[in-house]
């Protein structure tokens, strides 16, 4: 079953939105004038390290704080001027869960059913069907606080579906699950989309947006840095990248590869050992540097030519990686 | 019907609209409460734990109380006096800690998800708040029981009367218990609040000895509190002294400070950031 979702091209438009904290030491923007258009039915990534105001951004968009200042339509409604529609027509799951360790998984799904102003038989139910489309049937009798983490998450899930909302708040839907546990969440939001869901997600995980986003932005101090596809960000990063590997004596590697004039961008990570670099055509560039490096008396031990991730996209734009960060 | 919306509100409408407010609340009032007190009898540990310390007073200070009252020779059970006091004190014990049990909901994140919901704020604090006064007088009515082969006597009506105010006291501590919690989000803070202000409370209404017996400055303290007048009240209830003014004082001065108690309470529940 789906939502009686009409053609609407946007599900949620938000216009220089801010959020400002008071702190002992002064005000606080978390959320430094955020623009977001997020389309009915897609999966939209929301990347950046932990405190770039995912969450607050988050938390402004499912009318739990209220924002500084800006303007948001979130499915259809104002979120200043009808928050409480808003309310009916979002589902959100916080991050670090929603259940009471004592409930059952089915008498939390039952009354929040009933919370969305569901009757006791439409609630139960729909329970009966949440729990069987995510696979929690044979734990739905049992407390929550006997649950697996997966198992957990995916019931979080479930209460924020319980009333088949336009649009679906994850707030780091994987955090702290094992890979299996995290393909599996893959799947479920994958699905949700199938079914005319908007996804709005957040997550400090390359690989998650990269996987699941079909546009995201990235957020960075309160700011968006960059937004659109996963490709055309990487296209942003307009080059390839290049990872040379060598024994000692990466100072003079870096200033001597920095020289050439294929070569846009170089680092050099004193910890690996790796020096990165950005070239214009890996394919024609690996030959000319194994060439120089030989002639200088440099043996590279490893060398190796990959296409631009988001976390390259990440490092153009802030001039920090998104993996160090999360690390 | 489903409580699915329509996206533009032309074809169907949707269950929650149709209700007004108030049947919202009435509603999800009786949705938290049912949840929280099957919750609450699922991991009965607060239920005997707000009655510990009553019972202890019962069975290890009431003999001494009526062997005191004996040899004095006033020629009364002592039980009469002290028991209406101890039920106060299982209102105010059963009550005033409910906030520990809203941190935890806040650490698991159900407060958050509830909040998303359209559900009535206020409805989130009553169902609480009455789930506290439905195990209270519960409480209440298990001391009683207790204190029967001690030699308490009982008048159906004055106990009946008794309850009621007893649910009063409720819902004047819950909550402002609540609300408390909610401010304060951590048991660090929150257990030392409820300790400063309980023992005090307490040990100002009289509740183990007469106040008469008390220097003029401790009297005064005393009268100031509420705690003393529901406890004149219970007394005079307990004892089927039907005209005592103290009746008509104690239960109009817990309905006030219930009344604003629950509206605080209910505020601050509605406020967004709390």
């Amino acid at each position: 079953m789906t939502n009686p979702t009409p053609i609407r091209s946007t599900m949620i438009d938000t216009a220089d939105l801010k959020r400002t904290f008071k702190t002992r030491t002064g005000p606080v923007e978390a959320v430094a004038g955020v623009d977001l258009h997020v389309s009915a039915g897609e999966i939209f990534g929301f990347l950046g390290p932990n405190g770039a105001g995912k969450t607050t951004t988050l938390r402004m968009l499912a009318t739990l704080i209220t924002p500084t200042s800006g303007d948001a339509t979130v499915a259809g409604a104002d979120l200043r001027r009808e928050p409480a529609l808003v309310r009916q027509r979002i589902g959100y799951v916080p991050q670090g869960g929603s259940t009471d360790p004592a409930e059952t998984g089915r008498g939390e799904l039952v009354l929040q059913g009933r919370l969305y102003g569901m009757n006791a038989a439409d609630a139960k139910a729909r329970a009966v069907e949440v729990l069987d489309k995510l696979d929690l049937v044979s734990a739905a009798d049992r407390p929550t606080g006997t649950y697996s983490g997966g198992m957990k998450r995916r019931l979080d899930v479930g209460l924020g579906i319980v009333h088949r909302p336009q649009v679906l708040f994850l707030d780091e839907p994987t955090t702290g699950l094992d890979p299996q546990a995290r393909a599996r969440m893959w799947d479920e939001i994958k699905a949700l989309r199938e079914q005319g869901t908007t996804v709005f997600l957040t997550t400090h995980y390359l690989e998650e947006a990269d996987a699941l986003a079909d546009r995201l932005a990235i957020i960075d101090h309160g700011r968006i840095v960059a937004e659109g596809t996963s490709s055309q960000l990487k296209q942003k990063v307009a080059g390839d990248v290049v990872t040379i590997g060598v024994d000692g004596g990466g100072a003079n590697v870096l200033t001597l590869v920095e020289a050439m004039p294929f070569v846009r961008e170089a680092s050099h990570d004193t910890e690996s050992g790796l020096i990165r670099l950005y070239v214009d055509r890996g394919e024609t560039a690996v030959p000319h540097l194994l060439r120089s490096l030989d002639a200088a008396g440099y043996e590279p031990t490893s060398i190796s030519l990959n296409k631009p991730s988001l976390d390259d996209v990440f490092l153009r734009q802030t001039g920090r990686s998104l993996r160090e960060e999360a690390a | 019907m489903t409580a699915v919306p329509a996206a533009s509100g032309t074809s169907t409408s949707t269950v929650t609209t149709e209700r007004t407010p108030r049947m919202r609340t009435v509603r999800d009032t009786w949705l938290i409460f049912r949840r929280s007190l099957m919750l609450t009898i699922r991991q009965p540990t607060w239920i005997v734990i707000g009655i510990m310390y009553p019972v202890i007073y019962l069975v290890l200070f009431g003999p001494l109380l009526d062997g005191a009252i004996k040899q004095a020779g006033a020629g009364v059970s002592a039980y009469n006096w002290f028991v209406p006091g101890l039920l106060i004190q299982v209102a105010l014990f059963g009550t005033a800690f409910g906030g520990f049990g809203l941190i935890a909901e806040l650490r698991y994140g159900v407060v958050e998800r509830m909040r998303v919901t359209p559900m009535s704020r206020a409805a989130m604090l009553l169902g609480r708040s009455l789930r506290d006064v439905v195990i209270l007088l519960f409480q209440a009515l298990l001391m009683i029981v207790l204190a029967i082969p001690f030699g308490l006597h009982i008048d159906v009506a004055g106990v009946a009367v008794t309850f009621g105010l007893l649910a009063l006291l409720g819902l004047v501590v819950a909550p402002l218990s609540y609300a408390g919690a909610l401010i304060l989000k951590s048991e660090d803070a929150f257990a030392p609040l409820v300790q400063s202000l309980v023992m005090p409370l307490l040990l100002l209404s009289g509740i183990l000895l007469p106040m008469a017996l008390a220097p003029d400055w401790l009297r005064f303290l005393s009268n100031l509190n509420p705690l003393t007048h529901a406890t004149d009240a219970a007394r005079a209830l307990f004892n089927s002294d039907w005209g005592n003014p103290e009746i008509a004082v104690g239960v109009a001065i817990t309905s006030v400070l219930a009344v604003i108690a629950v509206w605080i309470a209910a505020r601050t529940f509605s406020r967004a950031n709390a």
